[in-house]
């Protein structure tokens, strides 16, 4: 291994609190070498096991139909093939996968006698290689009898088709109507009441690499190993176990060392490790591995939800929010898989966003689409939520004759009211909202731009700027998606609350440190930021810690929370860390202090070595402790364990399960940010070009500005991608029409501009090292922001969405054409 | 997403590749820089059993200038004409429209001939050929023969090529002393292929008028379309924005078009693009003939003594 | 049908047998070992799989293995000798912070390489501008970095190939 130079200064943090000697400073990824060479392990680089089978999959080419048989014969016969497996074939070792919602939804990877989504798998080819079994799957004959498509969110409110599950009434899987405070009373008293519609389409964050399965089964106990680049949450491994119905103990699931990003979609890959368990099964325990290609991942992996969106805002004529009325209406596809309905609801506890608002009616619900099912997309329902709320707010403000930002001023939670509980429950743990927006404004020009602006639009450009003030929820309470359940239902069932993350921790007899825990990280770093959270406690050099994150349900440690989602890392994982650490620098400081025959307290870890705090000339190296309390554990004075090594566990505090008045602190801790941005459309072709984007970010303590800042660009360019060009498109018979890269575009380095970012540092009371997660906030931020400055630039309240210049275009152009 | 099963054949002579396809028949395609056949072929929308590779035939892959035309080979890959300089000099249209072919990596395999071949109506090639009145050369069992470039393409993605028949070559007529063209194209992202496309010649009088005049756009129908209508409001009269405006809307609302319904575009909107897109494609071939006219190097010139070329 | 062909990969010859359908890209990945090459589209249009040939950056999922018998191949096992340092791309890349997953930088890299060798070529090359650096790394996906880090590695090392120093502006900026 090379020794690699420092990295680059970064751009610049305020109100920073004193770095320690690694946390906080811009220190080189460990985690980059592999990469850069090409050695790296992704999870089509492995080949565990001799003999290892590959897959195709046959899928459903019609969104709905009633599957009257899968004839499988001609594809046996073709060369190298091992196996076709139908759903009927599959059957017996398959249960439905349990769902949050419903049992009337019953949820299978494989279809058994109706399909219902393009791309719903009805086969698996089992072949030599991946060339044979695609070559084979094309010979497998499917009988289908179409069924009337539901192939919108709106088509599925439509009461007169046909509901998709025979269990149920209609395609609402859910409708629950949440009230907090007194909202009729408060609309009565409104001087203003802004009314204002949104739809948003399907999208998806779709990373570079695409699902990855290889799974065997033992033939006489039943056990399956499966590795994939699953990212979690691990309650998604007790789903799939009881699936297989075997106990989550004999479902050995791991994660290869890299995965080529997820943002959320991997979620979705623990169907397919089940589709998988049940072939090899089925093949007598033969190992298989199954690659996902783009086709396939763009038609039927996962997605983000359509959402549409009514808000109605109740202002007093001096603009303050008194109350918001919301009737949301979340897609789930054909099947509500776990952990949806949670897009729904992960928001719940900021539906009010950074507003102080007392009163709330929300309306929910659940409907079901002949489409893929929805799941993880980076943002999470947040992109959905503050697109209507910020739009809503940029509309009250044009209406009231005010400056958004100043009618943001007059509504943000003040910093007097932190800790702040929201109508809905939400616990908004720390943070100056105002005192960022004033920096936002005043680093970005605001009023400068906007004049400019105003006096470019008197010319006859179509220039304008937007303003997103966003709440970012992370660390997820795994209790809140239960708020789709009346409070009754939930009283009958265990309840479900916090967000666990365990890591363990070890010391070898050379001094080298060992870290595992089970945070999966998909390009975060997240073994550089665990080995600086252990260098900064010990007092040892980052290069000397090993870390491995990846999952290993045989060894652990891991919960069900474990996983990398809801932005999670830094508060609840980096926090086990520093915990475990801490706690290992304290017996260290017990062996050197007998050592140096001194108090444990006297002892200062730092440079490799325990020195005497009065007297750092004396000193005795790590590696000495450590190898005595490996080697010579006779001479351990009381407290210290032989062998160095914990395992710890944290669950953040204050994660109740949702109350019975509907009340759920959703998330661990909330970040804030403000984001502004000037756009310009063109008023030709109806292009949108942003010439100036700045974010605003208040995410707690920093552990590490490089990473910090990679997170908040990405989220960004995935905002953007949403908001201008990415849209998983259907046709009317439910054909997704998005199933390449050439129409699902997303922005390259042309499309995305240089954006400006400042941190501000307001740590968490709640987090062991003040950090929240922002990794989603500017995914959150960005369609709000940019749908606000095109409508500022085209002088409208209706703004279409996604933002493409054909839709520019026809606003500008009236609906001529 | 693999390839069906498919024989590679690898001929040592243009007239072996004729055969290889004439023997194949139905069941055989050329393959030339693969760019846009292999995409096709690992998403199984194609699946012929042989493939004529027609990378060892180096005999295709030259380039010359001749005195009134460039001759490009039909293996002449898009990144080498793109950069060669006499191109850049003579003939500034062609490398400033494969600028908007893909990108580097598809460009430097992707060949002039398989893209005139591949008839895609929103590719670069096919109009800047017709536009400039190219001529291709094809050669196949019953000998070479030569076509002209608004013939080549019959339809979306096919050509009057027989079976057995190959594009061997290319030629563009170089621009008159009082000549220019122009390039533009609106598309959704860099590289992508065009949502409207234009490409236009202008020719002018001694006096500064138009003289001669073509346009022509792509991605607006099955083919390849010329607009004489659009190109007759333009003689007589020095070249302008006015007159520009006027031809454009012209081609916006020529019932030559036929624009199709994609997802990052419906016809309306494809035709109000067509409108700008000549109006900018009339701009810069105004702008290239007067300098030529006026004798002052072009801009690629400027750019070559610069940088020393 | 399958037969055996000799592909020259960053400078070592292999013999390997395959059959004429089979992508480069499954050859270097999977008969090959080279495992540095990823694909992420198989349809031409992310980039992750781009090696370079003779020289020349292209996509191996869009070429058969068949096809490039006699041609010089370098994958991002070949950028740098795997016992030395980095290359200088390489490490601008990890200066920059240029890479988050890591999926898509074996593609990066091998573009931008061709770019640099040609900058070299030239006898007075001109440092391109951050917007000309955009659109020749329009051809990669990246889902993960926003571009900014990798843009900035990439006119870096673009600028010290053209002979100039990266701590000056910009090309762009000095135009
Ligand atoms: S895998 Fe070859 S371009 Fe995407
Ligand atoms: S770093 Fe993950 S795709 Fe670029």
């Amino acid at each position: 291994m090379t020794t690699l130079p420092p990295v680059s200064v970064p751009e610049e943090r305020l109100d920073e609190g004193p770095p320690g000697r690694w946390l906080g400073r811009p220190t080189p990824r460990l985690d980059d070498e592999p990469l850069l060479r090409g050695s790296a392990w992704f999870v089509d680089d492995l080949a565990p096991w001799p003999g290892l089978a590959e897959v195709a999959i046959v899928r459903a080419p019609l969104a709905h139909a009633r599957l009257l048989g899968v004839e499988t014969a001609a594809a046996r016969q073709m060369p190298g093939v091992l196996g076709v497996l139908t759903g009927s074939d599959l059957e017996r070792f398959l249960r439905p996968l349990p769902s949050v919602l419903s049992e009337a939804i019953p949820y299978r990877p494989i279809a058994l006698d109706r399909v219902r989504y393009v791309g719903e798998p009805v086969a698996v080819v089992v072949a030599t290689d991946r060339y044979r079994a695609e070559d084979a799957a094309e010979a497998v004959e499917l009988d289908l009898d179409p069924l009337p498509a539901v192939p919108s969110a709106h088509a599925a409110l439509d009461p007169t088709l046909p509901p998709l599950h025979e269990g149920l009434p209609n395609n609402v899987a859910s409708d629950r109507t949440l009230r907090y405070g007194d909202p009729d009373a408060a609309f009565a008293q409104a001087e203003l009441v802004v009314r204002a519609r949104f739809q948003q389409p399907r999208s998806i964050c779709t990373p570079l690499e695409c699902f990855g399965v290889l799974c065997r089964t033992d033939p006489v106990s039943g056990d399956v190993e499966a590795w994939s680049n699953f990212q979690g949450p691990f309650s998604l491994q007790v789903v799939a176990a009881q699936a297989l119905g075997i106990p989550p103990a004999k479902l050995h699931l791991r994660t290869p060392e890299h995965s080529g990003g997820s943002f959320g979609t991997k979620a979705a890959v623990y169907p397919l490790v089940v589709l998988l368990a049940a072939c090899s099964r089925a093949l007598g325990g033969r190992p298989l591995k199954y690659l996902e290609d783009r086709r396939e991942h763009l038609m039927a992996a996962t997605a983000a939800g359509e959402r549409l969106s009514e808000v109605q805002a109740a202002f007093s004529a001096e603009g303050r929010l008194l109350a918001l009325r919301l009737d949301l209406v979340d897609d789930v596809g054909a099947y509500v898989r776990a952990p949806e309905p949670a897009t729904l609801y992960r928001m719940h506890p900021c539906l009010t966003g950074a507003y102080q608002v007392a009163h709330l009616e929300a309306r929910c619900r659940v409907v079901l689409t002949n489409r893929c099912p929805t799941g993880l997309n980076r943002g999470y329902g947040g992109p959905q939520l503050y697109l209507a709320l910020e739009r809503t707010m940029a509309i009250a403000a044009r209406r009231l004759g005010l400056d958004p930002a100043e009618l943001a001023r007059r509504n943000l939670v003040p910093p007097a009211a932190m800790p702040y509980t929201t109508a809905s429950g939400g616990r908004y743990d720390s943070g100056d909202y105002p005192a960022v927006l004033a920096l936002a404004l005043e680093r970005f020009d605001w009023a400068g731009k906007r004049a400019r602006a105003r006096a470019a639009r008197a010319e006859g450009r179509l220039v304008g700027v937007g303003l997103a003030c966003v709440v970012e929820p992370s660390v997820s309470n795994m209790g809140y998606v239960d708020l789709a359940s009346p409070p009754e239902v939930r009283a009958r069932r265990p309840a479900k609350s916090g967000n666990v993350e365990g890591v363990s921790l070890a010391m070898l007899p050379d001094g080298t440190v060992q870290l595992r825990t089970t945070t999966t990280p998909q390009g975060q770093a997240h073994a550089t930021v665990l080995a600086l959270v252990v260098a900064e406690a010990l007092g040892v050099d980052p290069r000397q810690v090993q870390v491995r994150a990846g999952a290993d349900t045989a060894v652990g440690p891991w919960s069900i929370s474990s996983g990398n989602y809801s932005s999670r890392f830094a508060a609840v994982a980096a926090g086990a860390a520093w915990q475990a650490a801490s706690a290992l620098a304290d017996q260290l400081r017990r062996l050197a202090a007998q050592d140096l025959g001194c108090h444990p307290e006297q002892v200062l870890l730092a440079d490799g070595h325990a020195r005497l705090v009065d007297d750092p000339e004396r000193d005795v190296p790590l590696r000495r402790l450590a190898g005595r309390a490996h080697w010579d554990p006779a001479s351990l004075p009381p407290g210290v364990r032989p062998g160095l090594s914990l395992t710890h566990h944290l669950a953040i505090p204050d994660l109740p399960a949702p109350d019975a008045q509907d009340r759920a602190n959703g998330s661990a801790t909330y970040g804030f940010l403000c984001d502004l941005c000037e756009v310009e459309v063109d008023r030709g072709t109806g292009r949108l070009e942003i010439l100036d984007y700045l974010s605003v970010h208040d995410a707690g303590r920093i552990l590490h500005p490089v990473l910090a800042e990679g997170q908040v660009h990405g989220g960004l360019a995935q905002g953007i991608g949403m908001a201008c060009f990415e849209q998983l498109a259907f046709d009317p018979d439910g054909q997704p029409l998005s199933t390449t890269f050439l129409d699902y575009l997303c922005p390259t380095a042309p499309e995305v501009p240089e954006a400006r970012t400042v941190f501000v540092e307001s740590p968490s009371p709640l987090t062991p090292l003040g950090a929240k997660g922002l990794g989603e906030g500017t995914t959150m931020s960005a369609p709000a922001a940019l749908a606000n400055a095109v409508a500022d630039a085209l002088e409208v309240e209706e703004v279409p969405f996604p933002l493409t210049p054909e839709a520019l275009w026809r606003v500008v152009h009236g609906a001529e054409g | 997403m693999k390839p069906p099963p498919l024989r590679l054949l690898r001929p040592a002579s243009p007239t072996e590749a004729c055969a290889l396809l004439a023997e194949a028949g139905d069941a055989g395609r050329a393959l030339a820089g693969g760019q846009s056949l292999v995409p096709l072929l690992n998403l199984r929308l194609a699946a012929p059993e042989v493939l004529v590779d027609l990378n060892p035939l180096t005999e295709l892959a030259t380039l010359a200038c001749g005195t009134g035309a460039l001759r490009v080979g039909a293996m002449v890959r898009q990144r080498t004409l793109e950069r060669d300089p006499l191109v850049r000099r003579r003939l500034p249209a062609l490398p400033a429209a494969l600028a908007h072919v893909g990108h580097l990596a598809t460009r430097n395999r992707g060949t002039i001939g398989g893209s005139l071949a591949h008839a895609d109506p929103a590719a670069e090639l096919p109009l800047v050929a017709v536009a400039l009145g190219a001529t291709v050369e094809l050669l196949g069992p019953k000998g070479p023969r030569e076509v002209p470039a608004a013939e080549l393409a019959t339809g979306f993605l096919s050509t009057c090529l027989e079976p057995g028949e190959l594009l061997v070559a290319c030629t563009f007529p170089l621009l008159g002393p009082t000549e220019g063209a122009g390039f533009a194209e609106a598309a959704p992202r860099a590289g992508d292929f065009a949502l409207a496309a234009a490409c236009c010649r202008l020719g002018l009088d001694p006096e500064g008028r138009v003289a001669a005049a073509t346009v022509a756009v792509g991605a607006l129908g099955p083919t390849v379309q010329v607009v004489p209508e659009a190109a007759q409001v333009l003689l007589g009269s020095p070249p302008g924005p006015a007159r520009f405006a006027e031809a454009g809307a012209l081609v916006g609302a020529s019932d030559r078009l036929d624009p199709p319904a994609s997802l990052h575009a419906s016809p309306p909107y494809r035709r109000h693009l067509a409108r700008l897109v000549v109006e900018e494609a009339l701009a810069e071939a105004a702008r290239a003939a007067q300098a030529a006219r006026n004798g002052s190097p072009s801009r690629e010139d400027r750019r070559e003594e610069e940088h020393g070329a | 049908m399958t037969r055996s062909i000799e592909l020259r990969v960053n400078g070592t010859t292999h013999r390997v047998e395959v059959e004429d359908r089979r992508l480069l890209s499954d050859c270097l990945r999977h008969d090959l070992g080279l495992r540095g090459t990823r694909v992420g589209c198989e349809h031409g249009v992310c980039g992750a799989c781009t090696v370079r040939l003779d020289g020349q950056a292209v996509r191996s999922c869009l070429l058969f293995a068949v096809q490039v018998e006699g041609q010089e191949i370098q994958t991002v096992e070949g950028l740098a000798d795997p016992e030395g340092p980095l290359h200088p791309l390489q490490e601008a890349f990890h200066r920059h912070g240029a890479l988050q997953c890591g999926y898509c930088t074996p593609g990066f890299l091998l573009t931008a390489a061709q770019l640099l060798d040609e900058l070299r070529a030239e006898p007075n090359p001109e440092p391109p501008s951050e917007e000309e650096i955009r659109v020749l790394l329009a051809g990669n996906l990246c889902r993960c970095t926003g571009y900014g880090p990798i843009v900035r590695a990439v006119l870096e090392q673009a600028t010290c190939a053209a002979g100039a120093d990266p701590t000056e502006p910009s090309g762009e900026d000095r135009r």
